[in-house]
């Protein structure tokens, strides 16, 4: 059994869901979708920063295209940590591709522009 | 320096009211006092942005990248890293403006739109008592040393306030690897989007302390430990409630106040509740040609209204430059009943009436079924049924030209329907 609220819409139902996905609590059918999604595997879209060797803009702010599995969060971050853009970025490139191979890559929210020497 | 129109502030409201300032026969010129436009939207790194004006999720930094191509694309004139420390009305504006490379200077303008944003409450506004450790900051603050210039303020976090920046603090803190211990709000509900709470403290067990505060802060130098209690119905802490966290910061997401009054020249008109100008459908102050916009008239809940709100100022303030004939003002404030905060706009000029007025309002109670009304005298002119009506969601309703009745004030008001 698992309790949760109900984000789908403003109402916010308090819905209860069992190990045979049995729903309860919930007001419509879409409380119902969203209950089973999350109880069986709960997707995230994650927004952080990457370091850049920028003087100026020392973080890129970037996130994944498309939601992964909530449990992957810390180690896809860990992933992260890992990288230096030391390059143009424009909004919507690649920084990393298939994280953790959910077909999923990291992509960057934010221009960034490094000035010729 | 000789401009039409000066704006003040490069965020979400600024772009939007400089975008509409792109016409042959006005000039105008944005000030922007970080190094970068697109305000506070770069630092938030979350998603939840655009839907309204885009029909697409995206996150802060995306949205300001958008309006910042389209005005670096448009010849509009812009400065950086440019302060204005006063403005002053004669006939025109002189605004005396600052930076590293001119110093101090004036700028002339016929028409000065205000789109500084807000600032964030700080601990002297709510009196926390306690030590004076350093480590207490504003949760934006925060936001902006992590996001932006890479630095984390503490591991071991408390947050008051559940408004949503210290929501969204919350997670982004324990992604980067601290422990937040919970957050405190005084109110026994949230002030927050439920999805914020779910996805932002739930997800992580961050535990929600409601109708609880702050009643002691311990370090001499850092910050060492918290003591929060539960209040009564009156906010009074009650005995024997205490529970004690050792932590080595806290963030406090207390409240949004308007940055306006930094320009003290500047004596307009005030509204107490949202602690800036009265405006009239045009965005005009009681200053004739300062108009005000974005978060620097009032908070909103989403970027989106920022920009329709903003860029309709903007457009007015273009419209004030190009009428040479302006008929004098009959302004009439909009009366209010209990059951609604505060609207915007304040006041109607009935002798310069556009197709339509969209007045934003903010509820005082929650109601699942509400009723809003506007009167005029005895007579209904316009009614919207709403669902889910609460304080932190701001609600909208538009009246047309030919609605009104006469130019009598209007009443709105807000009813509860029973279900």
């Amino acid at each position: 059994m698992k309790k949760m609220i109900c984000i789908v819409c403003p109402v916010g139902c308090h819905l209860e869901i069992d190990e045979h996905h049995n729903v309860s609590g919930n007001r419509c059918a879409r409380g119902k979708t969203y209950a089973i999604e999350e109880y069986v595997n709960p997707l995230r879209l994650l927004t952080t920063t990457v370091k850049t060797s920028h003087p100026k803009l020392p973080r890129l702010s970037v996130k994944t295209n498309a939601p992964i599995p909530k449990k992957l969060l810390f180690s896809v971050l860990d992933e992260l940590n890992h990288i230096v853009i030391q390059h143009d970025v424009k909004v919507g490139d690649v920084i990393l591709s298939n994280v953790k191979n959910t077909s999923v890559d990291v992509i960057a929210t934010k221009n960034i522009h490094f000035e010729l020497k | 320096m000789n401009f039409d129109i000066v704006i003040i502030g490069g965020g979400a409201a600024g772009l939007a009211a400089a975008l509409q300032c792109k016409d042959k026969k006005v000039s105008a010129l944005l000030i922007e006092r970080d190094q970068s436009l697109g305000g506070i939207l770069n630092q938030c790194i979350h998603n939840g942005f655009g839907l309204e004006v885009f029909d697409e999720e995206l996150t802060g930094p995306e949205y300001a990248a958008r309006y910042s191509h389209s005005f670096l694309n448009s010849s509009l004139d812009y400065m950086l890293d440019t302060t204005v420390v006063d403005i002053i009305k004669n006939e025109h504006f002189i605004i005396k403006a600052m930076n590293t490379k001119n110093g101090l200077f004036d700028i002339h303008a016929k028409a000065v739109i205000l789109s500084s944003g807000c600032y964030e409450r700080t601990r002297g506004a709510i009196h926390i008592p306690g030590e004076r450790p350093m480590g207490i900051m504003p949760a934006g603050s925060a936001q902006r040393y992590l996001n932006i210039d890479g630095y984390m303020v503490g591991k071991r976090i408390f947050i008051l306030g559940s408004g949503d920046i210290g929501l969204i603090m919350a997670r982004r803190m324990t992604l980067e690897g601290a422990k937040v211990l919970g957050v405190a709000e005084i109110m026994p509900y949230s002030n927050g989007l439920t999805r914020n709470i779910v996805q932002c403290l739930n997800d992580f067990d961050i535990p929600l302390y409601l109708s609880h505060t702050i009643t002691n802060i311990e370090g001499h130098h850092k910050l060492k430990a918290i003591t929060i209690q539960k209040v009564d119905s009156l906010y009074q802490p009650i005995e024997g409630t205490e529970k004690r966290f050792v932590v080595d910061t806290l963030l406090l997401s207390v409240g949004l106040i308007p940055d306006v009054q930094m320009f003290d020249s500047l004596k307009f008109h005030m509204s107490p509740t949202t602690k800036s100008a009265l405006v009239n459908q045009h965005y005009e102050t009681s200053i004739e040609g300062l108009f005000v916009c974005g978060n620097a008239l009032h908070v909103h809940d989403l970027v989106d209204y920022v920009t329709i709100e903003s860029a309709r100022a903007g457009l007015c303030a273009v419209q004030y430059i190009k009428d040479k004939n302006k008929p004098s003002k009959n302004e009439q404030f909009v009366n209010i009943n209990e059951n609604i905060r505060y609207v915007v706009p304040q006041k109607i000029d009935f002798n310069r009436l556009d197709d339509q007025i969209e007045f934003l309002f903010r509820s005082t109670l929650k109601a699942e079924r509400a009723l809003i009304k506007v009167m005029q005298g005895n007579q209904v002119i316009k009614e919207k049924k709403v669902k889910y009506v609460a304080p932190a969601e701001m609600e909208k309703i538009s009246v047309s030209k030919n609605e009104f009745i006469n130019h009598e004030p209007i009443t709105m008001i807000l009813e509860v329907l029973q279900i």
